[in-house]
């Protein structure tokens, strides 16, 4: 029991949080990437066209 | 039959009614073969559906070449609404059935006389009809038709399919019908927000895999290259419900000729699957799907766009990132393993984050438009609903600390955080949506009244206000007198001395729940009117658009 | 398919940029999927090895036919949503319930019935607490015995005949997903139904051989039929009562 709880533990504190961190990134980088503003400005207006 | 000499049917046409009879004979035969009247009336409900599947399929196929609707028209999109209206009527309709079963539930909670002590008068069978009616029958039907209607319109094009888009509308609502007449009838699988038995959740299957179908082939039409981010949300909630409906629904019959199964798994694991499950229909439907129409209709309506596309995005991954893993928290201090637990809160903690981004990216996109609140109380329900939104965002975390959870767990509170959730945030985003849906769709100028709109909206907020301060009176105390001791170290309560202590609370949540209805009610009937007495849009009405389906 | 201004004027082919964008769509329900199942994965995989969670404790038994057709009913009523079977490991509870849930104790419960919600009081140790009558009368008027109960009465239990035809069946379809019935206890499914509702039963001694220490008698007061109330009550008199605390080590299941 004590061993499974450390293997989880450090599974947790290693690849658990270079999973969240480097997803974050991503998600992130992608978000804020200079090249998408137009793209992102244009998507945004999209519910605005009309009909 | 003048028609008959044009009389041809397509592949799929051919398909479908031959689906529809084989299956319809085979409910016949399940009817005829079981001992369970509850189980026979379904097959019969079924096989009865079956039949006019056939036969609407085959008229449809009668009527030639006629039928098929163009994807544009004068190089604008034609846009196959039938569907949408229909969801929209059913989610009203739902609305009001789930909305009177919860007031009455709940006057049984004053009135235990009002129980009747019949079997399918009781509090045990209809408090499951009342969170599937309001969840899955309103909830289900607003996402439905909102997410047809959005999808359209952010690809410019027309939905996908022909027959399948009313399979999908049609096909859910007959799965309500069975699930509910199920529950009153003693058919359950007694996994909350999971009720419904084999059969029915097979069935919902295949309405699901046709519904994600339709959705991401409109998508493919689309001419904008960029997928517009409510249609992320839509796409989270859809694939996901699936993924959880699986999972939480892997149950072997009994036999064909029972509507009896057992769950493939036991006790702790079937809990941790259970609250995997609730949770994420919490996460995922009522909250990604509904921000998918926050999203959509928020900007539409204040006519500016949403506040920060690039916060959309990461609204959107972080929120399915956490929610994931959040569910735990429904078991704090049970048998589950401490480590589920402490992750399930501070997944929980840490969803606060992307639930407060997407509160702000909803408010700030008014900003500079404020004093439409004032003037479009429909804007304003929405406004409210967002906000409501960031309320219950933030008493969700703060109930999965443990600490905190040991004291509002098993008590009224819950309830409480649920309907501040529930009438505060998906009720008032979906009755924006619907006030906003019913002029476009049925081509109305305007609603019926604005006055009428300002009434709902002030009697459903005092409902509200009624409802979630009574549960957290009334939880917050009866967690206290559980845990309450004498000087002497003895328990100072009996359990049914906190029982008694409940009622007036819960008569004070009846009445704010007869509150939220009876403004319901007066929406049906601004919305009935829209329908009948306002005049058309003043727009011309392409003669062509005539080849849209008759509902 | 239609022809777009676009694909006309000699940009990339319809064809290929519809391809585009309908692996962009794919790939993000990739992603979901991804992001979704890992989360699930990660709480729900272990809890089918940790010993913890699998562990067997002394006591523990399938059901009886008679027990699963009263949980069944127990099921089909809702009492889920009002009534829980989980002690917490607090104090008050413990003292009001009495020792807290094991992980164990539910292990062949399908589905489980933890509940999250106390209108009515814990019942994951009621058995035992009151008689048979109690139960009886308290399911036919609950306020007829505790004037401040909000609970439904359930008088058509006690009226209806128990339903026996597909109790093998549904033991059989038990043990496929892991309760250990063995090929005996199917094949006596319906005789030892009848013989925990009748101590006199010629099979009785079988019965209690294949179900140790199940409590065998007359539940509901009314020997001439097998009603709905004798399941439901012999299901309430068996909750919590197999563990045997004086026995039980809980050091050996620290979790």
């Amino acid at each position: 029991m004590a061993q499974m709880y450390h293997l989880l533990a450090s599974i947790a504190q290693s690849v658990g949080v270079l999973y969240f961190m480097g997803m974050f990134l991503a998600v992130v980088a992608y978000a804020l990437w200079p090249r998408n503003r137009e793209t992102f400005d244009r998507a945004a207006s999209i519910p605005l066209k009309d009909e | 039959m003048a028609a008959a000499q044009h009389f041809s049917m397509r592949g799929n046409e051919t398909i479908g009614a031959g689906l529809c009879a084989a299956f319809g004979v085979l409910f016949l035969i399940i009817a005829g073969l079981t001992d369970h009247s509850g189980y026979a009336f379904h097959m019969v409900v079924m096989a009865l559906a079956c039949g006019l599947g056939f036969y609407a399929i085959v008229n449809w196929a009668a009527r030639g070449e006629t039928r098929h609707a163009p994807l544009e028209i004068n190089g604008r999109p034609n846009y196959n609404d039938g569907p949408v209206r229909f969801a929209t009527i059913a989610a009203m309709f739902w609305g009001i059935a789930g909305f009177t079963v919860g007031l009455v539930i709940a006057l049984q909670l004053a009135f235990p006389a009002l129980n009747f002590d019949l079997p399918w008068t009781n509090f045990g069978r209809l408090r499951p009809l009342h969170t599937s009616a309001v969840i899955f029958a309103f909830g289900g039907n607003v996402l439905l038709g909102t997410s047809f209607y959005v999808v359209q319109r952010t690809c410019q094009a027309r939905l996908a399919g022909v027959l399948s888009p009313w399979f999908v509308v049609l096909g859910y609502n007959l799965f309500i019908v069975v699930a509910g007449t199920g529950y009153l009838l003693g058919i359950t699988q007694g996994k909350e927000y999971a009720e419904p038995e084999w059969y029915a959740d097979l069935f919902l299957t295949v309405v699901w895999v046709v519904y994600l179908l339709v959705f991401l082939a409109t998508i493919w039409r689309r001419k904008e290259p960029h997928i517009y981010v409510a249609n992320w949300f839509y796409l989270g909630f859809i694939v996901t419900i699936a993924v959880l409906h699986l999972g939480n629904n892997a149950t072997i019959p009994v036999s064909l000729t029972s509507p009896k199964s057992y769950i493939l798994w036991s006790g702790i694991q079937d809990a941790m699957f259970q609250w995997w499950y609730g949770h994420n229909a919490v996460g995922f439907f009522l909250t990604a799907g509904f921000l998918a129409i926050m999203y959509y209709f928020i900007p539409k309506r204040a006519e500016r766009p949403v506040y920060s596309y690039r916060l959309s995005i990461i609204h959107f991954w972080a929120l399915i990132f956490l929610y994931i893993w959040a569910g735990p928290h429904h078991l704090h201090y049970t048998a589950l393993p401490d480590w589920a637990q402490t992750l399930g809160m501070t997944f929980s903690i840490m969803l606060w984050m992307p639930s407060w981004g997407g509160m702000i990216n909803g408010l700030m996109t008014l900003s500079g438009a404020w004093d439409k609140l004032r003037t479009d109380p429909v804007l304003r329900m929405m406004v409210v609903s967002v906000a409501f939104y960031g309320m219950s965002t933030f008493e969700g975390p703060l109930m999965s600390i443990k600490a905190v959870n040991s004291l509002s767990h098993y008590t009224d509170w819950t309830i409480g955080h649920v309907h501040s959730g529930a009438l505060g945030w998906v009720g008032y985003v979906s009755f924006g949506a619907i006030y906003c849906l019913v002029p476009w769709l049925w081509k109305r100028e305007r609603l019926y009244s604005n006055r009428l709109v300002e009434w709902h909206f002030w009697i459903s907020t005092i409902g509200i206000v009624f409802y979630i301060s009574a549960m957290w009176v009334s939880g917050i105390m009866q967690g206290l007198m559980w845990r309450a001791y004498t000087s002497l170290g003895f328990l100072e309560y009996s359990f049914v001395e906190t029982v008694a202590a409940m009622h007036p609370y819960y008569v004070i949540r009846a009445f704010g729940g007869g509150l939220f209805l009876l403004g319901a009610l007066l929406m049906a009937y601004n919305l009935w009117m829209t329908v009948r007495a306002v005049a058309p849009r003043a727009e011309a009405v392409p003669a062509n658009l005539q080849h849209v389906p008759a509902e | 398919m239609t022809t777009s201004p676009q694909a006309q004027a000699g940009k990339p082919s319809l064809w290929a940029r519809h391809k585009i964008f309908e692996t962009n769509s794919i790939l993000l329900i990739l992603g979901i999927l991804i992001v979704v199942s890992i989360g699930g994965l990660v709480e729900i995989a272990p809890l089918f090895y940790l010993r913890s969670t699998i562990e067997k404790v002394e006591g523990m038994r399938p059901y009886t036919p008679l027990e699963l057709a009263g949980r069944a009913i127990y099921v089909r009523e809702g009492c889920y949503n009002c009534h829980s079977q989980m002690i917490r490991p607090l104090r008050d509870e413990i003292e009001r319930y009495g020792h807290f849930s094991l992980a164990a104790e539910s292990m062949y419960d399908k589905p489980f019935q933890w509940g999250s919600k106390r209108t009515g009081p814990d019942l994951a140790r009621v058995g035992g607490k009151y008689s048979d009558a109690w139960q009886l009368q308290h399911l036919n008027a609950p306020r007829s015995l505790v004037p401040q109960s909000i609970m439904p009465g359930y008088p058509f239990l006690a009226t209806t005949e128990l339903d026996v035809n597909r109790i093998a069946q549904e033991m059989r379809v038990n043990r496929m997903s892991g309760v250990p019935y063995t090929d005996e206890m199917i094949a006596n499914a319906v005789t030892d139904l009848r013989a925990q509702v009748d101590p006199d039963h010629p099979q009785a001694d079988a019965f209690q051989k294949r179900y140790p220490k199940a409590a065998s008698r007359d539940f509901d007061g009314n020997p001439q039929r097998i009603t709905e109330a004798d399941a439901m009550i012999a299901y309430l008199q068996m909750l919590g009562t197999l563990v045997d605390f004086k026995q039980y080590d809980n050091k050996a299941n620290l979790r």
